[in-house]
């Protein structure tokens, strides 16, 4: 009984409970014959949100106000990037990941020259931050479509034990940020900074230095999002970061994490990038129209999130 | 005696009240009658906050009863209260920083609105702050959160004093001048004790004693959740009430060793306006003056010039310990635990990875070594009293290596007892050779310092040392000049 109770406390629990059940409700109309086929589907597509989700969940943490809208602009532009770079190349591998990644440094850094230099609040200026990588990606794309390295094609796409690559990528990368979340220095400091600004300051917590390091994180994230992204879907497009803006939001909101900041949990982000590809997935199975289905997803997130509000915040 | 009970503004009969494994209240037994004064005075976590919780009608007892002028009362709750006239100044300050003064007032008294809601709160609380404290110099146009932790009190204190309607029979002030230094505090007693003269009722918080003794015309001792003794003011005496409250004494606050540091190194200056700011090493440096003359500016200010936003700093320079708990104290998610911990995290880290054996083990001796009363520190930092969360914010900064500490007025709503144990612990502190700066509004603990720098209007007006040190002397400076304008 009293795993029961610990676990009806934990704030990623909801996420959990919801995602089996819509993955329940789904094999059970299929019979069961699709299991392995969506389960497999569910977390290489999760992947891509858990990894945006981790990055977004760091900024929000900071507390009221933070934020990154640049997400999608940046798995945009470390997408189309790398793979220009890389023109089909195994070789290039090493070198198109390495400008991803500072592709996402530089993007981090800039964000928070706005916010902290400007003084703009992170919501304007990392929004109109993407609309300049965006016209970065438009400017280095040029409706070229050019394929990913072979490597790469596979790895992406293919499985391990029957787990998904990119899922497995997806786990080491969470498994590392709840460890800096729960067991680092660096881990309290962001929550301190989100609970009260002023009081981490004068707790002696370096404020600048840990909000400008989260955001180079998510910002690094989100290019590594966009890097395994095209290479998976075969291409670099325009659009498709899109889906992540919300995306990234909603997975750390239904994950349990406060959106007053200060309160976070890894496990939550898995729970809830898992349930919003099954919702969709549920419902096509049930064979709903577009507009139904649309309706059908808000509502069910909404009952989610009412139910994970009622929890009382445990001690930490 | 019966009479007497039978008219009682508010009478709380046997009230049991525990929170989780902690008790605390248990088997209270109050009655407040009109036209008095009870001054109610106990240890942190002695029950008083929740006995005026009830009182209050924010808290419902799980065992006894309530009776309100002889008729017992069975549904209670805070609208009730305020309908009966009981008003309540709480220890936490609890007026909305974002809205103005006039505003909160409209907040306060429900029956303000309608039309023209501003003009009626502008009079209602104007008349209430030029009552209490005439020449307070506040346009009730500004937004709470820019006044002084002092003026918001002084607001917060005229608010429940106000009359719009519902006259105030019953007051209940929660460590009123925890803020205020002592012309503003002498004002607001006087005017409690015209209050009572006029037939209102007060219940008076204080680990001020004289306040207390000077006031009240009754005292009520509490300790464990339980009254242990109740006689009228005048039978008292400081002493006896120290005693009642079960804190030993430790000699005389005052008891101060003359040191002498005049070849001790600088640890820390600073010049602004006014005379230079200087502290030696192992000095300890008292900022006094009227509350909100620039003293916590001036601690924010050093503060920032010895701490860096950018780079972890592996040694800390100073340390902060503040007075505004919710402010910048309190991490309010938090165990009381990480909230220990935070300033120190450095040295309970190897590469950046908090070791958890280190962290509890270090809480586990400041938590013997200052007090801290709660049975586990993976407690929440709410679920403690407001003198054992100030407890562990001491804790906080003294475990650190910084070799500087700042003060912001930490010992707001801090019992007698461990008053004395937190002065002999700077003394000890002092004594290795850290350097304390100790902005206080209370004259005891600004007597305790080497060296006191008397502000006044954001600057420093005056330096006392050594035995120049003394209350008329730091009065004689605060006020200077005001007698002339």
């Amino acid at each position: 009984m009293r795993i029961v109770d610990r676990l009806s406390r934990a704030p990623w629990i909801w996420s959990w409970l919801a995602a089996f059940l819509v993955w329940f409700a789904t094999i059970m109309v299929t019979g069961g014959a699709s299991t392995l086929g969506l389960s497999q589907a569910a977390l290489t597509f999760a992947a891509f949100s858990i990894i945006v989700g981790i990055g977004q969940m760091f900024v929000i943490t900071l507390g009221p106000g933070n934020i990154d809208l640049s997400i999608p602009a940046t798995m945009t532009l470390a997408g189309t990037v790398a793979l220009k770079l890389m023109n089909v190349d195994n070789a290039m591998i090493l070198p198109g990941l390495a400008t991803a990644i500072l592709i996402g440094i530089g993007i981090g850094l800039s964000n928070y020259a706005l916010i902290k230099a400007l003084r703009i609040p992170p919501i304007i200026a990392t929004l109109s931050m993407s609309f300049i990588i965006q016209s970065a990606a438009i400017w280095t794309n040029r409706g070229l479509r050019i394929k990913p390295p072979n490597f790469l094609a596979d790895f992406t796409t293919s499985t391990t034990l029957g787990v998904p690559n990119v899922s497995l990528v997806a786990l080491v990368i969470s498994v590392a940020a709840w460890f800096l979340l729960e067991k680092t220095v660096y881990g309290r400091w962001i929550s301190a900074i989100g609970q009260s600004m002023p009081a981490a300051r004068m707790a002696g917590v370096p404020v600048d230095g840990t909000r400008f390091v989260t955001y180079v994180l998510s910002a690094v994230l989100a290019s590594l999002a966009g890097y395994l992204l095209a290479c998976f879907s075969g291409g670099a497009a325009l659009n498709m970061g899109t889906e992540y803006l919300l995306m990234s939001i909603a997975v750390v909101v239904l994950g349990g994490t406060a959106v007053a900041g200060g309160d976070s949990n890894v496990p939550g982000i898995w729970g809830a990038s898992l349930f919003m590809f099954l919702v969709v997935s549920m419902l096509n199975t049930y064979g709903l129209g577009a507009g139904i289905r649309l309706i059908m997803t808000g509502l069910i997130i909404i009952s989610v999130i009412m139910l994970a509000g009622g929890r009382q915040p445990g001690a930490r | 005696m019966t009479g007497r009970m039978s008219k009682a503004i508010i009478e709380v009969a046997d009230a049991k009240v525990s929170f989780g494994a902690v008790r605390a209240l248990d088997g209270v037994t109050l009655a407040i009658g009109p036209g008095e004064c009870v001054g109610l005075v106990g240890h942190n976590g002695a029950g008083k906050s929740t006995i005026v919780s009830v009182i209050n009608g924010g808290l419902t007892p799980q065992q006894g009863s309530i009776s309100g002028d002889g008729e017992a009362l069975a549904r209670y709750g805070i609208n009730a209260a305020r309908a009966r006239g009981i008003r309540c100044v709480f220890q936490e300050l609890s007026l909305c920083p974002n809205l103005t003064v006039v505003e909160n007032t409209r907040i306060l008294h429900r029956q303000l609105g309608g039309f023209g809601w501003r003009r009626r709160a502008k009079q209602v609380i104007e008349r209430s702050l030029d009552a209490i404290f005439p020449g307070h110099g506040i346009e009730s146009d500004r937004t709470v959160g820019d006044l002084s932790i002092a003026e918001r009190q002084m607001v917060e204190i005229a608010m429940a004093f106000s009359d719009a309607g519902i006259a105030p029979r019953l007051i209940i002030l929660d460590e009123p001048t925890s803020s205020l230094d002592a012309s503003l505090a002498e004002q607001m007693l006087a005017h409690v004790r015209r209050f009572v003269a006029s037939g209102g009722s007060v219940i008076l918080i204080s680990h001020i004693l004289h306040e207390i003794l000077a006031t009240a015309s009754r005292i009520v001792v509490m300790k464990d959740g339980r009254i242990v003794a109740e006689r009228p003011a005048d039978a008292w005496s400081e002493h006896g009430l120290v005693e009642a409250m079960g804190s030993v004494v430790k000699g005389e606050a005052h008891q101060r060793t003359l040191r002498d540091l005049a070849n001790a190194p600088v640890a820390m200056a600073l010049t602004g306006r006014g005379l230079p700011l200087q502290a030696k090493r192992g000095e300890i440096v008292g900022l006094a003056g009227l509350a909100g003359h620039g003293q916590t500016r001036m601690l924010m200010k050093l503060h920032a010039a010895s701490t860096a936003d950018w780079l972890p700093r592996r040694d800390p320079a100073v340390t902060f310990v503040a007075g505004d708990r919710r402010l910048n104290g309190v991490f309010e998610l938090w165990s009381v635990l990480k909230n220990f911990s935070i300033a120190s995290l450095h040295d309970l880290a190897a590469r950046g990875v908090v070791d958890a054996e280190a962290e509890a083990e270090r809480a586990g001796e400041w938590k013997r070594r200052i007090d801290i009363r709660t049975p586990d520190m993976a407690n929440r930092m709410l679920s403690l009293s407001g003198g054992n969360q100030q407890k562990v914010l001491f804790a906080r900064s003294l475990a650190t290596r910084a070799p500087v500490v700042l003060m912001d007025d930490p010992m707001r709503g801090v019992d007698v007892g461990t008053k004395q144990e937190v002065y002999e612990i700077i003394r000890q502190e002092a004594q290795r050779g850290r350097t304390f700066v100790w902005y206080s509004t209370e004259m005891e603990e600004v007597c305790l310092c080497d060296r006191v720098y008397v502000f006044r209007e954001g600057e420093i007006v005056a330096e006392l040392a050594g035995d120049a040190v003394s209350e008329e002397n730091i009065l004689a400076a605060s006020f200077k000049g005001e007698a002339a304008a």
